[in-house]
């Protein structure tokens, strides 16, 4: 018992490494903070926003192992409750992103609970099923505009002081946004109970004989991830000043989970790579029209047969083959 | 005193599909003993060790936990209860380090397994015990090694040491010393020695040494049903144990 405290190695020190990470994250800082007096602001937010999505859903496929084909539902469901709350209830931005972000929590946990019933592929058929019949719901309430959507969303001063209608303004908002829900999802993995939600990933029967009972944890992170899903669709309403049935449709879904994985699963840049490169080629692909899914589809085959890991994961693997452990 | 069972089972029967792989099995296990549950391949051990437990549902029969009906009690219930089973293929969290791997089962404890907003540094008081545990099983040297990466022997041996992090007053050890080299089997059956008191252990086990050498008491199942019980020696001798377990006409060196 003597080793104990020699067997435990403490981190890999060196302050040249310390160094060179607080100069990247300085480096990164500054590029976002300069990054929309070169690009347009619009599509940086639309980025963000996607990545924040594509977060939500990593921390679920990811880090819980479960495959949600229904994510839209939240995404476009929270929008709906946002455009909803700030345009016909004249909420003020920030409050109505707050019961957007509340919709989808709840509903997310009612249809968690459904859906954690049944796993792996049964489980994502449940999540597509529930999302269609949501699409459904939405092209018929009166609330959401049917096939029009809810449009001219005003954006309006967020706090009563800071006027979204201005463009940097706005970013800087959606930055912020996107960078408190990477936060909470990465501080949801590496807490107490990420530790748990990863042993029932890697083992489930070995997770319940030690006393967990799993299906509180599914749902936990069920609710989590459609919050976080919430939150980026709410936010994207006062971008785009729209909530349409696009964004509650399963195809929405699907390019959620791609951008997953292309950007790399169980990594927490992933989502943002894999985000930005599908959003950047939806803008600049634009001309090409439908072929561009059928690029996303070659993606798609070229992500799953050639580096599964996605982009993020393959650079991180090679970085520690680099280092030689 | 004499027929004080933690355990016990009642006409405990499993059915599959018109198979009876567990028939009527009326299994007591006295407390503070070590029990050991053998028999032949397919005599229905490990679907026992699955209905106890409730990873498998009995089709008829009762199941008593220290006089209380666990028949319809969920499996994460049962762990809750104080009895915790190992399993027969190593069953880890392969991504997690050793280390993790006993903290995941001590940190149910500290009942803060829902808080997500924590930074899972707040389990650093874990990590002394969680060490010790390592230690104990001869691992605290792969304390930091990803789970993936260890040995077969030493992957059971974590198991172990993750079973006991829980403290429980019954363990269910499926084959704890299977796959495992010599020196292993012998630090295991020193370390199940070592924790026996105060504590109930039914195990199903092949090598009938570790066998002779610990259980105060042995069941021999065939084909679903109770062949024999009582202690080592008379087991040993019992010629339908022989014919069970070796087939017919071999000699027994049991």
């Amino acid at each position: 018992m003597s080793k104990i405290p020699g067997a435990l190695p403490a981190r890999p020190a060196g302050s040249s490494l310390g160094v060179s990470r607080g100069l990247i994250l300085v480096a990164v800082a500054a590029a976002l903070l300069a990054a929309p007096f070169v690009f347009y602001p619009v599509m940086l937010m639309k980025v963000l926003c996607f990545a924040l999505f594509a977060t939500a859903v990593n921390l679920l496929l990811g880090y819980a192992g479960l495959l949600s084909f229904g994510h839209a539902m939240y995404f476009g469901g929270a929008a709906y409750v946002c455009a909803y709350a700030r345009k016909e209830l004249g909420w003020t931005p920030e409050a109505s992103i707050l019961a957007g972000v509340a919709f989808s929590a709840v509903f997310g946990l009612l249809t968690g609970l459904l859906s954690i019933r049944r796993s792996g592929i049964y489980f994502a058929m449940v999540t597509l099923a529930l999302g269609q019949l949501f699409y459904f719901l939405c092209l018929q309430s009166p609330a959401t505009g049917g096939e029009d959507g809810i449009q001219s969303v005003p954006r309006g001063l967020l706090f009563g002081a800071l006027d979204l209608e201005n463009n940097v303004t706005l970013y800087y908002f959606v930055l912020a946004v996107t960078g408190f829900g990477m936060l909470a999802a990465y501080r949801a993995i590496n807490s107490p109970f990420g530790q748990i939600l990863t042993a029932i990933r890697e083992n489930e029967p070995r997770a319940i004989s030690l006393g967990y009972r799993v299906a509180w944890f599914k749902a936990l992170a069920f609710t989590l991830s459609a919050a976080l899903a919430g939150l980026a669709g709410a936010t994207k309403v006062l971008v785009f000043q729209l909530a349409s049935l696009t964004d509650v449709s399963a195809p929405m879904s699907g390019e959620v989970v791609l951008m997953t994985l292309v950007g790399g699963m169980g990594t927490v840049l992933g989502p943002v790579v894999g985000a930005a490169i599908i959003v950047s080629m939806q803008n600049y692909l634009a001309d090409v029209g439908e072929w561009l899914i059928v690029i996303q589809g070659l993606i798609f085959i070229a992500t799953v047969s050639l580096f599964r890991r996605g982009v993020v994961g393959e650079i991180a693997a090679r970085l520690r083959r680099g280092r030689g452990t | 005193m004499t027929d004080d069972f933690l355990l016990e089972t009642r006409g405990l029967t499993r059915e599959f599909s018109g198979f009876t792989a567990v028939n009527k099995v009326d299994l007591r296990v006295r407390r503070h003993s070590i029990h050991a549950l053998i028999g032949p391949n397919g005599a229905g051990k490990t679907t026992c060790f699955n209905l106890i437990t409730k990873f498998l549902q009995p089709s008829s029969g009762a199941i008593l936990l220290d006089g209380r009906d666990i028949t319809r009690t969920k499996p994460a219930d049962v762990a809750r209860l104080g009895m915790v089973r190992s399993f027969q293929i190593s069953a880890t969290f392969p991504q997690l380090t050793s280390l993790e791997n006993v903290e995941v089962a001590l940190q149910r404890s500290l009942g803060r397994s829902f808080h997500f907003w924590r930074s899972k540094r707040t389990l650093a008081p874990l990590r002394e015990q969680a060490m010790t545990l390592l230690d104990d099983v001869g691992l605290a040297f792969a304390a930091n090694r990803v789970v993936a990466d260890l040995p077969y022997g030493q992957k059971r041996a974590l198991e172990l040491a993750t079973t006991l992090a829980l403290n429980p007053e019954m363990l269910l050890l499926d084959e704890p010393t299977a796959g495992m080299g010599r020196e292993d089997v012998a630090r295991t059956v020193a370390l199940i020695r070592r924790i026996s008191p105060n504590r109930t252990i039914l195990m199903v086990e092949h090598n009938l040494s570790v066998v002779a050498d610990l259980s105060d008491r042995i069941t021999v199942l065939a084909r679903g049903e109770i062949l024999a019980e009582g202690a080592y020696g008379a087991i040993s001798t019992d010629p339908r144990v022989k014919e069970a377990y070796m087939g017919k006409g071999e000699p027994a060196h049991v």
